[in-house]
């Protein structure tokens, strides 16, 4: 296997991204050489489906507001299992990093000053949760993701930054130290395998909504970087926790944006009462994502669904106007008459809760860098190996990520990750090298697939394990579901492990990268079940009706997931922002 | 349903070829094209094609349907098919690589040529660059462009000349810095774009117009650069 | 510095070409009109058709015309030239390059050009 071709960079970034195409810029802006490696062109990255904006305290709406604001909606909205230097570090240094965009040609919507818009978003306040409704989230009309995406793939051409389009990672390699010294990949085009060294590896692969069978998440968003590390013995942090949108339409699953309640949308049930009201008295439908799609899917069981079925709830966006909507939500428009047959100008959309996001990830500290925790569970960096963006844990968004922050934290994280990295280059990382064992290892499981001659096909094993994963790890969870679903993964692990690849084709083969999808897609749920079960409390996304009560004693703490053994670990909650006082757990209510 | 797959594999194929497969559809719901082929694709692994996002914004299941360059994920099969069929080939003028996948890298070469950045060498505010709202309206319509090759693929202008004109989607991206009131290279911008084929191998027959899936208009974005080139030279 | 050079432009801008094409077209209907105009008035017969084409402004207005549709027939052949004259459309007889087959065509362009011109202009000097 030492007969791999070989390439080598300074910083190597898996995933192309929000979050991987802010950090390779800030390495490629300082002259490291550095390589973007994607499994899809860049601005296909799932980055460019973010709609509604990024959250920060830029002061253009409110020339008063203040990021501890942010950070006290953020920590209160994680539930206060997010860890507060690091929220603290995301909002404090936000501004800087949204200005950095705006000047790299993100063209934001505008007030009338000139200055960035900002709407409305769910869980945002002034003043500590005392002076109101904010309007936090700075916005290209509902285009946000796609305007940074391709901001930051036209400025990493200027720099030019490396970019391996259409390759594939495998797997991570590792030497005798247990260090990370690069990744097996696959160009896709040619289906050669390439061993890329690299003295910093960055894991940017974005989610893993495709554990389920209902999910807003983009096709590929396999968790090919959770996989990667948990194979490689790195452990993941709070998997458990996945963000039910609000409003995913109906039957396709496509997103609808917290924008629209931003703007004045509502929801209302069968009855056209707008429920919301019940369930959150002061926020309505602008509450945590978590709070609201709970009341959706209580809505739902006491018989006040929508549509023959009963199965969904209406978002009301009539009322605002044609004006507002097609200056504000072009792109919901556009989404809701072909997905959902409906033209919001005039009609409700159907929506219901739909797999989003996923809080937990790699732990990482406010650098990017990787940790695992050694035999006397203190947090131990791994070496060469570094995580931003969804696939990474810092963590700020703890057990439910506030709307309009998973953009700020790609941008921040990533920078971040940039700026540490380019500073230990200078100090001086020589490459390491790996032993053909390493290689092997690497490519054992591509073997695998490429050798097998019998056995079920990825489709039809993919298709189930969303299944199990949708029954039993949804918005609310029992034990009794989630130990059947863990019986029912460990059944699917032999299964996928004695599964067939029939063609062994080289060029653009996708059938073989969809199955070493699937291997890592079934790694994210394995994790994520087994971490839930343990978990014994209802806590942000994680709402169990077995343990209705958030349990501060026992669980005011991270979970972390040991692969080699399937151990479950706990992990402390930062409580110590640098520049000021911790916000203290307290009964969340919106 | 009947559905026409252009398929060709370069390590096994001398020649492509259709290949015709049946595909039940369930009743009741209309299908986009692309969940027809995700249908095709788990009884026959080895069709290979892009996707991703499976709702028009990431740009990759570009292709050709029945005829008409689109995006198979919002494309619904009761406008598409014809006669009751589907007729699938890759993005035409570009080299396939794989059934319908094209080799897209002479269409990114034009997109890369116009320097699709903003261009403001000088140093930044401490905040953000003001921009009134209507110039910022000057770019809609500019910058939703998703980069996924329908127009310039249906354009007769670039078939003939890949290498040396830019197509309707780089010219789109090429205006949406010309229209930005925070570039400052509109000169160095115009200089690039004068010579007889980058820009001016438009003859205007809107082809592009008629297959961008998000409704653009790189005609007119055309129109304004030579307006821009006029007015800069007299 | 523009991002395409090629060597039978002979350093035309794209912009040259298109503004020539414009103004030779507004040459050419104008011409067309007049000539139109003559057919639509006058009392048409051989020797008043001369007559007409002899006055001095008139030797001018022909001269002007055929200088028009010589650059924009330069113009639309190179243009076509360029255009469809490419290696992938004879197949690979051609050697590896179209470049010398749209060569030869581009010099039968400007030669027929040139000769039509020179012929038009003898004629219209040289009318009794």
């Amino acid at each position: 296997m030492s007969r791999l071709r070989r390439m080598e960079f300074d910083g190597l970034i898996v995933g192309g991204g929000g979050a991987g195409m802010r950090a390779s810029l800030q390495l490629a802006q300082s002259g490291l050489r550095t390589a973007v490696l994607s499994k899809v062109f860049p601005t296909r990255s799932h980055t460019v489906s973010a709609q509604g904006g990024i959250t920060c305290a830029i002061g253009s709406e409110d020339p008063d507001d203040d990021w501890r604001w942010h950070m006290y909606d953020t920590v209160k909205g994680s539930d206060y299992i997010g860890d507060q230097d690091a929220i603290e570090y995301m909002c404090s240094v936000g501004p800087q990093a949204v200005f950095e965009l705006e000047h790299m040609g993100l063209p934001f919507s505008r007030t009338e000053t000139g200055r960035i818009y900002q709407r409305p978003f769910g869980g945002q306040s002034k003043n500590f949760g005392k002076g109101g409704q904010a309007s936090r989230t700075c916005a290209a009309e509902d285009r946000t993701g796609h305007a940074l995406l391709h901001t930051l793939y036209q400025n990493n051409l200027r720099v030019g930054t490396t970019f391996l389009s259409e390759w594939f990672a495998v797997d991570l390699v590792t030497n005798a130290d247990g260090a990370v010294v690069g990744v097996v990949a696959i160009e896709i085009e040619s289906g050669e395998v390439v061993f890329i060294q690299s003295r910093a590896t960055i894991l940017a692969t974005g989610g893993a909504g495709r554990i389920y069978a209902s999910t807003t998440n983009a096709l590929m968003n396999t968790g090919d970087g959770v996989g990667m590390a948990l194979r490689i013995g790195v452990p993941v942090q709070d998997i458990e926790m996945w963000q039910f949108h609000p409003t995913g339409i109906h039957g396709a699953g496509v997103l609808v944006t917290e924008g629209c309640r931003g703007e004045g949308g509502y929801l209302i049930n069968a009855d056209g009462e707008r429920f919301m009201e019940r369930y959150a008295p002061t926020a309505k439908d602008l509450a945590g994502r978590d709070v609201v799609a709970r009341s959706m899917i209580l809505e739902l069981l006491d018989g006040r669904g929508a549509g023959p079925d009963k199965d969904h709830v209406l978002l009301k966006l009539d009322h605002l106007g044609a004006d507002v909507l097609n200056a504000r939500l072009p792109g919901i428009l556009e989404l809701s008459r072909t997905f959902a047959h409906v033209d919001p100008i005039t009609e409700p959309i159907p929506v219901v809760p739909t797999c989003h996001y996923m809080m937990g990830g790699i732990a990482t500290n406010v650098d990017g860098q990787a940790l695992t925790q050694d035999a006397n569970g203190q947090d131990v960096a791994v070496e060469g190996l570094y995580a931003v963006g969804e696939v990474a844990c810092v963590s700020v968004h703890g057990a439910n990520r506030l709307g309009g922050n998973s953009l700020l934290d790609l941008v921040v994280f990533g920078r971040a990750t940039g700026i540490h990295i380019e500073e230990v280059m200078r100090q001086g990382v020589s490459y390491r090298e790996p032993g053909d064992d390493d290689l092997d290892r690497a490519t054992s499981r591509l073997s695998r697939w490429d050798e097998s001659s019998a056995g079920e096909g990825v489709a039809e094993l993919k298709r189930e394990l969303q299944n199990t994963m949708q029954v039993n790890f949804g918005v609310f969870r029992t034990e009794e579901h989630m130990v059947a679903g863990i019986e029912t993964l460990k059944d699917l692990r032999q299964r996928i492990g004695a599964a067939h690849l029939p063609d062994k084709s080289r060029a653009f083969n996708t059938a073989r990268l969809e199955a070493l999808e699937l291997d890592n897609l079934l790694e994210v749920a394995e994790a994520t079940a087994i971490v839930a079960e343990g978990r014994r409390e209802s806590r942000g996304a994680h709402a169990r009706d077995d343990y209705q009560e958030r349990d501060d004693e026992n669980w005011l703490c991270h979970s972390l997931y040991f692969p080699e053994d399937g151990r479950v670990a706990k992990r402390g909650v930062n409580f110590a922002p640098k520049t000021m006082e911790a916000f203290q757990p307290m009964e969340r209510k919106y | 349903m009947k559905v026409s797959i252009y398929r060709f594999d370069p390590d096994a194929d001398e020649k492509a070829h259709l290949q015709d497969v049946e595909v039940e559809l369930p009743e009741g719901r209309d299908l986009m094209v692309l969940d027809v082929l995700e249908l095709a694709k788990s009884r026959d692994p080895s069709i290979a094609y892009r996707r991703s996002c499976r709702e028009g914004v990431c740009g990759s299941d570009g292709m050709n349907i029945n005829g008409k360059n689109g995006l198979a994920c919002i494309t619904p099969v009761s406008e598409a098919a014809r006669g009751g069929k589907l007729v699938l080939r890759p993005l035409p003028g570009l080299p396939v690589i794989r059934d319908l996948v094209v080799d897209m890298s002479a269409f990114f070469r034009q997109y890369e040529r116009v320097k699709p950045y903003l261009i403001n060498d000088a140093p930044p505010p401490a905040e953000e660059r003001l921009q009134s709202p209507e110039d910022r309206a000057k770019l809609d319509g500019l910058y939703e462009c998703i980069l996924c090759a329908c127009c310039s693929t249906s354009c007769p202008s670039f078939w003939w000349n890949p290498d040396k004109f830019v197509g309707p989607a780089g010219l789109l991206q090429a205006y949406r810095f010309l229209a930005d009131s925070r570039d400052t290279a509109t000169e160095e911008r115009l200089a690039d774009l004068e010579d007889p084929f980058s820009v001016f191998r438009c003859r205007g027959i809107m082809n592009c117009v008629n297959a961008c899936p998000r409704g653009l208009n790189p005609t007119r974005a055309i129109g304004k650069i030579r307006s821009m080139l006029l007015t800069e030279a007299t | 510095m523009a991002l395409v050079t090629n060597v039978t432009s002979f350093g035309r801008t794209g912009l040259s070409d298109f503004v020539l094409q414009r103004v030779t077209a507004l040459v050419l209907g104008a011409y067309g009109l007049c000539i139109v105009g003559f057919f639509a008035v006058a009392d048409v017969s051989h020797a008043s058709l001369a007559a007409f084409l002899a006055g001095t402004a008139m030797r001018w207005f022909s001269t002007a015309a055929v200088v028009a549709l010589g650059v924009h027939a330069w113009i639309g052949m190179w243009t076509v030239g360029t255009d469809y004259i490419r290696q992938h459309a004879f197949g690979a007889g051609l050697g590896g390059s179209a470049f010398g087959l749209r060569l030869i065509y581009q010099f039968g362009c400007v030669a027929a050009i040139v000769v039509y011109m020179a012929w038009s202009v003898t004629i219209i000097w040289g009318l009794a």
